[in-house]
């Protein structure tokens, strides 16, 4: 097991009377896909910040490979990449000149033409970066971060504002970039993208982590998954939760449909299925319903709207 | 489909590639940016011409008009672009965040400041080419040989230290728009009243004591005496060494990144 890639510990970040981040404590591993999820003011990019030597921890400990951001950010600004949440190029500067520039400062690049084509970005290497749309914005920030192949890198919002296609192309590319070996963090506020990108969410609020897990661990607490299932109408429902494990419920909750809920693993399918078998009854849909991400996010964080 | 190896393979480049890539990108930025190049070569070359051809509306004092004008042209270009230009480029790249992400390249401070030396002497010696073809083309004849030409680089350089001291304590602590206001509205008034284009010797006897204390004064001034064939001037070396020192001094305590 390789050592983390980003230890936080106990980190209290202040701004004036706001605590923006209140003794929060993270590990990242290495060669995973972490997504840090929250709602807005939550403290996400706070932690970020400070994560890449933008802030210096005023209470805890940031370790990012081994070192401290802050006093070994020289040693650290080549093996990390950074996109920021928006900008970062200047106004007047085309999207080739730019990423040229930013290869240029790296000793073994990534090639640019080659980048400009993987990121969809072929058509506008002409194009000042305030004409650039707010996706190719995003594109080129992305491609920024990474094209001195860095060891991690942290992404803030990376598809805030791209459309579908542009969504899959980055997921695809955040996704290789792991392959490939590379730590990434990033910070979303959409939880399908968490759960469908990230080896494992961070859920923070308040400054503190609330969960954290594997997509699946966080998502499967047990008493709320269902099963749903469809067969004939009238099956002997008495008879029926006899035949489950203790702690399960059924009902036909309307002709023909049924609901159990319970703890639902690989030994309930098979005995409700044999059930079915035993009685000559065909199901003809059966499904397992997990509670999305977004359930259990807004049950961690409330539903109330953030001021 | 082009193969990408994503792989880690962390460096930095050598810090002169680094810098020279910077002031490269600069470069580019400010010669395709129109405002910038009118008050890079449109203005002072306007000055010029006109100051030279419009006779008696300008008492420039005694001595050819052209010989009084071009250096104070040239000090006027170098004023554009080491303050004005400097100040209203770098207030920007702070607004948009551009000194935030190249915090987080390995691009460090000092080369990005060296880069942004660089790219301001490009261009100066650029203005300098241009400005000075016009006026020898006007009839400019400077004097003073191999000493005019060794002085007046090192007034050049002098003023670009301090004009550019002062042009990032600027935008280091200010808004961006405030930066843009204020950084046309001290080059207007240098321009006017600190001795760029009028010889010091004609401003009331009771201020010149105060203008040659100018950056502005101590530079256009002392590339004037230079180009008469008055020798180096030390006084306004100093003047622009103090000024270049206060200027850093300021930058260095009020500067932020963000």
């Amino acid at each position: 097991m390789p050592s983390p890639a980003v230890v936080v510990d106990g980190l209290v970040m202040r701004y004036g009377d706001v605590t923006a981040v209140d003794g929060l404590s993270t590990e990242i591993a290495t060669g995973q896909v972490t997504a840090v999820v929250g709602p807005n003011g939550a403290g996400k990019s706070t932690t970020l910040e400070t994560c890449e030597g933008y802030r210096r921890p005023q209470a805890g400990t940031v370790r990012v490979l081994g070192l401290d951001p802050v006093s070994d950010a020289t040693g650290l600004r080549s093996r990390v990449g950074v996109m920021l949440q928006s900008g970062g190029a200047w106004s007047g500067c085309r999207a080739g000149e730019a990423l040229r520039h930013a290869a240029a400062l790296h000793a073994h690049p990534l090639d640019v033409d080659a980048l400009v084509e993987r990121l969809g970005l072929g058509g506008c290497g002409a194009t000042s970066y305030r004409r650039l749309s707010g996706g190719q914005q995003q594109r080129l920030g992305l491609a920024m971060a990474i094209i001195g192949r860095p060891e991690l890198v942290f992404l803030d919002e990376p598809t805030a504002g791209l459309d579908p296609q542009a969504r899959r192309v980055t997921w695809d590319l955040v996704r290789e970039l792991r392959d490939s070996g590379v730590t990434v963090v990033v910070t979303t506020h959409l939880m399908d993208e968490a759960e469908q990108l990230a080896d494992r969410v961070v859920v923070i609020d308040h400054g503190r982590v609330l969960a954290a897990g594997s997509p699946r661990e966080l998502t499967s607490t047990g008493a709320e998954n269902t099963v749903r299932f469809g067969a004939a109408t009238g099956l002997d429902m008495h008879d029926l939760r006899a035949a489950l494990p203790a702690g399960c419920a059924v009902e036909e909750v309307s002709a023909g449909a049924y609901l159990v809920t319970g703890p639902v693993d690989p030994a309930l399918i098979a005995t409700l299925t044999a059930w079915c078998a035993a009685r000559g009854v065909l199901a003809h849909s059966l499904a397992v319903e997990r509670r999305s991400l977004e359930d259990v996010f807004l049950e961690l964080t409330g539903t109330q709207l953030r001021s | 489909m082009s193969t990408l190896d994503l792989s880690p393979a962390p460096g930095a480049a050598r810090l002169r590639r680094m810098v020279v890539a910077h002031a490269y990108v600069e470069v580019r930025l400010l010669l395709r940016n129109g405002e910038q190049l009118v008050l890079a070569l449109a203005l002072p070359l306007l000055v010029l011409v006109a100051g030279d051809s419009t006779g008696g509306l300008l008492d420039l004092g005694p001595g050819r008009r052209i010989d009084v004008l071009a250096p104070g042209v040239l000090a006027l270009a170098v004023l554009s672009t080491s303050f004005t230009s400097l100040a209203i480029a770098t207030g920007f790249e702070r607004r948009y965040g551009v000194l935030k992400r190249l915090g987080a390249t390995p691009l460090p401070r000092h080369g990005l400041l060296a880069g942004k030396v660089l790219a301001v002497l490009v261009v100066e010696a650029l203005q300098v080419l241009v400005v000075g073809a016009v006026a020898m083309a006007l009839g400019w004849a400077p004097v003073g040989g191999v000493v005019a030409v060794l002085g007046g680089t090192l007034l050049v350089l002098l003023g670009t230290a301090a004009f550019g001291a002062l042009g990032l304590a600027m935008a280091g602590s200010l808004r961006a728009e405030a930066t843009l206001a204020l950084a046309n509205l001290v080059y207007v008034l240098l321009l006017v009243a600190g001795a760029v284009v009028v010889p010091l010797g004609r401003y009331p006897e009771a201020v010149q004591p105060l203008v040659a204390l100018l950056p502005s004064g101590a530079l256009a001034q002392g590339l004037r005496d230079l180009s008469a064939g008055a020798g180096l001037p030390w006084a306004a070396c100093l003047v622009l060494v103090g000024w270049a020192a206060a200027g850093t001094g300021l930058a260095a305590r009020t500067f932020r990144w963000e």
